[in-house]
């Protein structure tokens, strides 16, 4: 494992959320820290999507608080997170099919010359950033509509990746992937990682939460329900934990104490 | 690297190294024409993009020519410089309100008023300046806003209130076509004055042969300048250019078909101003569309409006933008129009002139799903509906035939656009 900072990027304390009668989140803990990737799974309705929209300021937080960087913060509305550095790479991608990918990763931030689209910068920039990620693109001028899954999937990722974010949160990123493609995106992920970003995974996929994350937190109906570390926990745990077969008191105080003292 | 590049290995290197950075001059961007060196690479090129339904504007000039060779051989009259002159001042009213369509088309929209708010700009300046005697200069400023706030009021009801834009522009159609009746009055006909400032924009020529001359000469130039420049800046920034030898061959092309343009204006009356006036908007339009923000919006909105909205696009505003924009050109459009037949009268954009008005914007190739067309699909698809009505015309077909070939002309560009969509899409270019 990469080495992990003290201070954890991102640190929900008690978070609860709910929406009428329904109460999505109960007493949420998570931590990130930089230069690690946290997997969250949960089945659904377990309340992943919903987190994960709480952190990117889409659904405000009832109770409990969020720290980033060890501060106390407030996040609103979805500007607020972009601002402190969080990245969120939903699931249906919001690419236009229409644009080539230079101005897909420039949509709505276009740089400007003299009020002119500075189409040269743009292309050069891009090149560049998918070089860095070793991200591999028949060309930069080609439309959306051209690329493959997978491809349009490290495009979107490159593009949450624009504004230089300390923390980025990903969908599902490899659901609806061929072999190949999942493979190409599982690598991008741990390049993130090397560069020092701090990453959510969401996913369905033991194997790929095997693969490269470092630390599963387990939800279940909206509650924690362990956090494991990758490398000395079986796919059976983290399975039984997400269905709740394990879900008695021992089990989440056994998770609990295991994952203070790994800290 | 999976396609079409694997030649090209030197690419993956271009940024981080300066030698590989000038390789990559010869690295060639699928976009660009030409692919392999010389002639066979044109060549190549045009034969993958053909397979892959990438026809471009290649169906619409088809066509133009073959109905050209038709009209021609029916009546040698058709192809006179006279009678092209003619066809040429009389497509810019229609032409331009193509153009606003264009925008709307390029959201995935449509505008159904752009008829009756070009008749209600023309009435307006006609009210205005011959019933009230206002300062032409201000009646025609005012006319022009008409369109833009009756366009605004459309986007605004669209894009806030969320009515769908078929259903908007419906109750626009007929709402505006009842305000220009009201506003003409028991009279119906306005003549307007024939030494005017309206008048004029479809009846004067700059005479002068020098002025058809300069201004190919201005276009060819100014074309291969800002293609030459941008080139310079790509090589010197490391990414994909065109060899310089395609730019002059483009600029070569360009000048033989303006100077061809130009001669046969100058063997009637001259350049005739409305087709400068055409042509600006069309140069300022494409260039809005093309590189500027705004334009980018526009095109997003087209391909996706969830990823617009998520990238911080103010979706409502460029939705009002746009409607205002086609209303402003149907205005303008409308005033070509009364100027063509010195008047405002009550027929002004009704009957089939708002579906000779799509036409022109589809049959040019703008595409009726959104996010795909250029305002110069305007110019080309007005020049086949004009050459249609025209050449029938001189033969002097009636227009029940009229309708069905213009009918059937609609038909097959729109077959033609659904053909290559699949095709693109197998392609993977859709």
């Amino acid at each position: 494992m990469v080495h992990v900072s003290a201070t954890p990027v991102l640190a929900l304390r008690g978070v609860s959320k709910r929406f009428g009668a329904v109460q999505a989140l109960t007493d949420v803990e998570l931590e990130v820290h930089a230069g690690e990737v946290v997997a969250l799974v949960g089945d659904n309705g377990a309340g992943k999507s919903t987190l994960v929209k709480t952190i990117a300021g889409v659904h405000p937080i009832d109770e409990g608080s969020i720290e980033w960087e060890g501060r106390p913060v407030q996040i609103g509305k979805p500007h607020d997170a972009q601002n402190l550095g969080i990245a969120t790479v939903y699931q249906d991608l919001a690419l236009c099919d229409n644009i080539d990918v230079v101005g897909n990763l420039y949509l709505g931030r276009e740089i400007r010359r003299r009020g002119v689209l500075d189409e040269v910068e743009m292309e050069r920039r891009s090149r560049e950033l998918l070089d860095t990620l070793s991200i591999r693109i028949p060309s930069v001028r080609i439309p959306i509509a051209s690329l493959s899954g997978g491809q349009r999937q490290v495009v979107a990722i490159a593009r949450s990746m624009l504004g230089e974010p300390k923390l980025v949160i990903l969908d599902e990123p490899t659901a609806a992937l061929g072999v190949e493609q999942t493979a190409q995106v599982l690598d991008l992920v741990e390049r993130l990682r090397e560069r020092g970003h701090a990453v959510i995974l969401i996913s369905h996929n033991m194997a790929d939460v095997k693969a490269v994350a470092d630390k599963v937190a387990v939800l279940r109906l909206g509650r924690n329900n362990g956090v494991f570390e990758v490398k000395s926990t079986s796919q059976e745990e983290i399975i039984s934990a997400i269905t709740g077969a394990t879900d008695n008191a021992v089990t989440r105080r056994a998770a609990r104490t295991n994952g203070e003292i790994k800290k | 690297m999976s396609t079409e590049k694997t030649s090209t290995p030197t690419e993956g290197h271009a940024v981080a190294n300066p030698e590989a950075a000038a390789a990559a001059v010869t690295v060639v961007d699928p976009r660009l024409l030409v692919r392999e060196q010389g002639f066979a690479g044109y060549w190549n090129e045009f034969k993958r993009k053909m397979k892959a339904g990438d026809l471009g504007s290649l169906p619409v000039v088809v066509g133009l020519l073959i109905i050209w060779a038709i009209f021609t051989s029916l009546n040698p009259n058709f192809l006179t410089a006279g009678n092209f002159s003619d066809m040429s001042v009389a497509m810019v009213g229609t032409g331009m309100i193509a153009v606003g369509i264009v925008f709307v088309l390029l959201l995935g929209e449509i505008d159904l008023s752009v008829g009756s708010v070009s008749g209600v700009a023309g009435a307006a300046f006609a009210v205005m300046s011959v019933t009230h005697g206002m300062n032409e200069v201000l009646a025609l400023v005012l006319a022009i806003l008409t369109g833009t706030v009756a366009g605004a009021i459309h986007g605004f009801i669209f894009a806030r209130i969320g009515v769908p834009a078929f259903a908007v522009t419906l109750a626009g159609l007929l709402f505006w076509q009842g305000f220009m009746l009201q506003i003409l009055g028991d009279n119906g006909t306005i003549n307007l004055d024939s030494e005017g400032l309206v008048v004029k924009l479809t009846s004067y020529y700059f005479s002068d042969v020098a002025a058809a001359y300069g201004l190919a000469l201005v276009a060819t130039v100014g074309y291969f300048l800002v293609a030459f420049f941008d080139n310079r800046r790509r090589e010197a920034a490391g990414v994909p250019s065109r060899p310089l030898n395609e730019i002059i061959v483009r600029t070569v092309l360009l000048a033989v078909l303006a100077f061809a343009v130009a001669i046969v204006f100058n063997q009637y009356k001259g350049l005739p101003l409305a087709v400068v006036i055409f042509l600006a908007f069309l140069v300022l339009t494409d260039f809005v569309l093309r590189r500027t923000a705004y334009g980018r919006k526009v095109f997003a909105l087209g391909g996706s409006v969830e990823a617009s909205r998520r990238a911080g696009i103010n979706v409502e505003m460029v939705r009002i933008s746009v409607f205002a924009i086609a209303g402003t050109f149907a205005a303008i459009g409308g005033l070509f129009v009364a100027s063509k037949i010195a008047s405002a009268n009550q027929g002004a954009g009704t009957g089939e002139f708002l579906m000779n008005v799509i036409a022109a914007a589809v049959i040019g190739g703008t595409s009726l799903f959104g996010g795909r067309g250029r305002t110069w699909d305007a110019l080309l698809g007005v020049m086949v509906i004009i050459s249609i009505t025209y050449g029938l015309a001189l033969e002097g077909i009636a227009s029940p035939v009229q309708y069905m070939i213009t009918g059937g002309v609609l038909l097959a560009t729109v077959v033609i656009d659904a053909v290559t969509r699949k095709t693109q899409k197998t392609a993977g270019r859709a």
